[in-house]
């Protein structure tokens, strides 16, 4: 009943997820970091910052992921020649592109979720650095964020289960994940439940230890108060 | 107690899951019934296939799969405007045809060994070949040149899977969501050639905004041998289906679908194929 699955060597059922967790973690990173520039920005005494973050927000989450995605391959490497420092390896250079377009993209919900997290950080504490001298930057980083990240880690959690199941959607420019081999066993084998159901559980196998995992660290780290 | 809870629950959803399915696989029978009189055919084609099988913005349908499953229609007793079209892409074909959506399914359906396992063909009625189409002032003529080129092809594709297994293992294969992204790019030089079926690339070429910029550059990579795909079991319209291509390659028609769906890109058809007659 399985034995089809055999058959796929190149790259193989483990390969291809194999790529879709590179993909995740790449993407994960890419996105925390962008996503808290972000929230900075988005707290930050600066007008010019903090519009920037709010439009940046407001528009990137609005876009479907498929378009951003595709555009990173029809509009930034067709039209305007982006090669991710490999213009003759198409397989890394999709690959940098589906990054990209997954970073940009995830980095607007982890700006949210981190600046719900910054919320919930008394103002008193904030006014109370501030008073001690800190500076802006001091401020967030010393005694707001650190706070704020253990509080959202559970709402970040979601954004990465998000992320995980996002990547299948770097299928539409070739990166060799997941749903590409999936798309190639549904043309070749005529098992489509059989094979979906495979799919299926591959990610749940990636996402439940991931939910289960971070579900634990934030109760572990939560702030009392 | 919480925990008994949710074993109920989830025992629920599945069984749920589990009945869903169970009825979305049974009644099958449903729009099989056979021959004409008043009653509608309905027909699986692809909808986005030029030369083959294409939804025009007016809602009309063109191609050589819809000339043939027309004429095949027409011999089978219904006349064109008994005729539903269907879409069917690729996934859907073997489903579509076993729960009964449609009668028979025209839609570049290459008759192989997995598949016949599941659904019944007629035909073949088309010998296709995997080839390349290349801007018209390329010079790639063979297939060894293909290693150090790059390509297109439409993500997880017969075609796609072959360039990566066999032809050319070390080109750079660029995977689309469609023939029309790679199009752009084979415009715009980010690829030097697309790859799939010759009788899908012939009918790009063909197309009006193209016409003239693309050529095939004639490689036969592989045979495709297109069926149309029945019902399994359902010998009684495999047979009708045989008689009615017979008639239609002996009578002209064939040829004549032919040439007017293919025509310009350099596009050299093979003569139409005997029934039951593949090759490997």
């Amino acid at each position: 009943m399985f034995d089809f699955l055999s058959d796929y060597d190149d790259p193989s059922l483990l390969g291809a997820f194999w790529v879709t967790v590179q993909l995740t973690v790449f993407s994960a990173i890419g996105s925390l970091i962008w996503g808290t520039l972000l929230a900075a920005m988005r707290v930050s005494p600066v007008p010019l910052m903090r519009g920037f973050g709010t439009a940046y927000v407001n528009i990137v989450r609005n876009i479907p992921l498929t378009v951003i995605i595709v555009f990173t391959s029809l509009g930034l490497a067709d039209i305007f020649g982006v090669t991710m420092g490999a213009p003759d390896d198409f397989e890394l250079k999709y690959f940098r592109l589906a990054v990209l377009g997954l970073v940009a993209y995830t980095a607007a919900f982890v700006c949210e979720a981190i600046r719900s997290g910054i919320n919930t950080v008394p103002v008193g504490q904030a006014e109370a650095a501030r008073a001690l001298g800190l500076s802006f930057s001091q401020v967030l980083r010393l005694v707001v964020l650190p706070q704020a990240f253990r509080s959202v880690i559970g709402p970040l959690a979601n954004v990465l289960i998000a992320l995980t199941k996002n990547t299948t959607v770097a299928a539409t420019i070739g990166v060799a994940e997941a749903a590409l081999l999936m798309k190639e066993m549904i043309e070749n084998e005529a098992q489509t439940l059989l094979i979906g159901a495979v799919f299926a559980f591959g990610f749940v196998v990636l996402t439940l230890p991931t939910g289960l995992i971070l579900n634990w660290l934030s109760k572990r780290l939560a702030v009392k108060r | 107690m919480k925990l008994r809870k949710v074993t109920a629950a989830s025992a629920a959803v599945f069984a749920l899951a589990l009945t869903a399915t169970a009825c979305g696989g049974d009644d099958s029978d449903s729009g099989s019934s056979s021959s004409g009189g008043g009653e509608k055919i309905k027909i699986g084609i692809k909808y986005d296939q030029p030369g083959l099988g294409l939804k025009e913005p007016d809602g009309s349908f063109s191609g050589f799969d819809v000339d043939v499953a027309t004429y095949v229609a027409k011999e089978l007793g219904y006349e064109p405007n008994q005729i539903e079209w269907v879409e069917t892409k690729s996934a859907d074909r073997e489903n579509a045809l076993s729960r009964g959506d449609v009668k028979i399914i025209a839609a570049t359906y290459s008759i192989t060994d997995e598949r016949k396992e599941k659904v019944d063909f007629a035909g073949p009625y088309l010998l296709a070949h995997q080839d390349l189409l290349v801007k018209s002032d390329s010079d790639i003529t063979e297939a060894t040149d293909l290693n150090d080129k790059k390509l297109c092809s439409v993500t997880g594709s017969t075609s796609a899977q072959n360039v990566k297994k066999d032809f050319a293992p070390k080109a750079q294969l660029s995977e689309r969501g469609g023939y029309s992204e790679c199009l752009s790019a084979l415009q715009t030089g980010q690829v030097d050639a697309l790859t799939t079926d010759d009788s899908i690339l012939a009918g790009y070429a063909a197309q009006d905004q193209y016409k003239g910029k693309f050529k095939l550059a004639g490689l036969k990579l592989s045979n495709e041998n297109y069926g149309i795909g029945v019902k399994k079991g359902d010998t009684e319209t495999v047979n009708k289906v045989n008689d009615a291509l017979e008639k239609m390659v002996s009578d002209g028609s064939w040829q004549k679908a032919v040439d007017e769906n293919f025509g310009p890109a350099n596009y050299k058809n093979e003569k139409a194929p005997e029934i039951g007659q593949i090759v490997q």
